[in-house]
């Protein structure tokens, strides 16, 4: 069913505003951060105006309350990935669930089969966020493992010919990206799992890209892990989302209140999971807002967003093509690709292409977008994108043709 | 035009025509500068005699903030003491955090002045600063080396 985007827009209050003297804010920047419709503002405010209390601890109406709304978001969040509650752990951000991760398997007593040696490898891609590569890389150094990749070819696709050797007997972990925040490439799960399963390695998936954009079942990917971000799936910011259905076997990473059994002055012994990996006082009104989020979205239905974007996504790459010197960077099909449009313009810097369509009103990222290794190994110093949501629109297209026109003439 | 004040056309001159672009075989002193929040990157050279610089030679890739702001630097400061150098460095980097508040001296700075739209945009600050940075970075480690105190030394 096709989205009517006029009436998304009225719900979300940014769009009521103008950027640089009075222009209209065309906001495609979705890929750095989603804008929030009022339900999750008003959500969270709730949440802070009606039954602020310290959740899982007081004896009072407030704090049961409190739990009530922040155990209903755990099982939105469940049910919105077709997980159990009792499998998602909520953390400050999906950076801090793969962090989690590394760290909780340095905690793996040996023999454990999260724990590392330097007899063991962790695979990632070329083309892994900074987010998801930079904790395997920590990881690898303090377990002595080693870290391998698979190469990304120039048509923005991962090599797979030698999936082979890169995921080899020894390989212990495969951390991937579901969906490049630069390229839109959707990666191939199927063969990657299959292969990290041979070899008996857990896999994994930031799925920061691809959980607020195509509608997600934990259950068919076959990962052991799954991580994304509140704040890219139109909830607030400071809170994430860990999934496993083997959090049992995973000892902690943060220790504090709430994550504990039984405590003495000598030692302590943990909870079950979830709580056991949600030390302190969580955060509360975040995770109600993320909440608020998933039933937005639920009932926009996500098989909606993903057609909505994939559409808007060929209209952006078959415009954009037809811009002089303009070259997309990543896929230019729409197979297995999502709506992270990466691109160059001629010789003009993206940084300078950014401050020039922001004077348009214009929002996009440029940059390496946290993934420097993967602009390198492209060969381009930096790219310029435009990441769409389900409020975005064809004529914001046209209008972000017109500026990189103008803005090449600007340079000339 | 806002932008306009930020582009002005003595940064587009020096972007499109840049000063002491490519490195010199012999240099005192080379460094390499990073702005991690958008990738540009420069390489330096400097090459003083006693207390004199006597050129500055750099390349890179980035912006034409960062590439003109280089190229006026590369330009303002060779032939001065490294004094003076400094000075008028502190000028420009006061300039750069002065949000719009301050024109500049065009007596110190000269073309420099042209880049005090930029204090306007933070995000740009720091693509301005580069290849100032990178001087400073430079000239810091020649002071410090020994061989540079007989720079100095010989110029007094």
């Amino acid at each position: 069913m096709p989205l009517d985007v006029a009436t998304i827009r009225q719900d979300f209050p940014i769009f009521r505003r103008t950027v640089r003297d009075g222009k209209k804010l065309i906001y495609l920047d979705s890929g750095a951060t989603s804008q929030k419709p009022e339900a999750v503002i008003q959500a969270e405010g709730d949440f802070y105006r009606l039954h602020n209390a310290a959740v899982h601890r007081g004896a009072h109406q407030l704090a049961e309350e409190a739990t009530d709304a922040y155990e209903g978001a755990r099982s939105k969040v469940a049910n919105f990935i077709g997980a159990q509650a009792e499998e998602i752990v909520f953390t400050k951000s999906a950076t801090e669930s793969i962090n989690l991760i590394a760290y909780a398997m340095s905690n793996a007593p040996t023999g454990s089969r999260f724990a590392l040696t330097s007899k063991d490898r962790i695979v990632v891609t070329e083309m892994e966020h900074h987010a998801n590569l930079i904790p395997w890389q920590q990881l690898a150094s303090r377990s002595g493992a080693k870290l391998s990749w698979f190469e990304v070819l120039p048509d923005g696709r991962l090599d797979l010919n030698s999936i082979n050797s890169v995921i080899s007997a020894d390989t212990k972990v495969v951390a991937i990206t579901h969906q490049s925040n630069v390229l839109g490439t959707v990666n191939p799960l199927e063969a990657i799992v299959a292969r990290a399963r041979e070899v008996g390695a857990v896999v994994v998936l930031d799925a920061c890209q691809s959980v607020p954009h195509m509608p997600i079942d934990v259950k068919k990917l076959g990962v052991d892990f799954l991580v994304f971000s509140g704040h890219k799936a139109l909830g607030p910011t400071g809170i994430g989302v860990l999934w496993s259905n083997q959090l049992d076997d995973l000892p902690p990473f943060l220790f504090g209140g709430s994550m504990i059994e039984n405590v003495t002055m000598e030692s302590a012994t943990w909870a079950p999971a979830p709580k056991r990996f949600e030390a302190g006082v969580p955060n509360m009104a975040q995770a109600v807002g993320l909440g608020a989020a998933l039933d937005y979205l639920n009932a926009i239905g996500m098989e909606n967003v993903f057609e909505h974007e994939m559409q808007l996504t060929k209209y952006f790459l078959e415009e954009l093509q037809k811009v002089p010197t303009l070259k997309i960077v990543g896929p230019l099909d729409l197979e297995n690709r999502g709506s992270c449009i990466s691109f160059t313009v001629g010789e003009i810097h993206p940084h300078d292409l950014g401050q020039y369509l922001d004077s348009q009103g214009i929002a996009v990222r440029t940059g390496h977008h946290c993934a420097w290794p993967l602009t390198r190994k492209l060969g381009v110093p930096a790219t310029t994108r435009a990441s769409l949501y389900l409020y975005n629109q064809e004529s914001e297209c046209d209008l972000l043709v017109k500026a990189i026109v103008d803005a090449q003439r600007y340079f000339a | 035009m806002e932008l306009d004040n930020l582009y002005q056309e003595v940064i587009l001159d020096h972007y499109k025509h840049p000063l002491n672009k490519g490195l010199s075989d012999s240099y005192d002193v080379q460094v390499h500068h990073i702005n991690p929040s958008c990738g540009d990157e420069i390489t330096l050279n400097l090459s003083v005699e006693g207390s004199k610089i006597k050129s500055i030679t750099w390349d890179g890739v980035g912006c034409s903030i960062s590439q003109a702001s280089v190229s006026i630097a590369s330009d303002l400061l060779v032939d001065k003491d490294m004094d003076e150098a400094d000075a008028i460095t502190e000028q420009f980097i006061d300039l750069m955090h002065s949000k719009g508040t301050k024109e500049g001296d065009p007596e110190v700075l000269e073309d420099a002045v042209a880049m005090a739209g930029v204090s306007k945009f933070p995000a740009r600050i720091k693509c301005a600063l580069l290849g100032w940075m990178a001087y400073r970075d430079a000239a810091d480690r020649i002071k410090q080396s020994g061989s540079a105190r007989d720079h100095r030394g010989s110029g007094q």
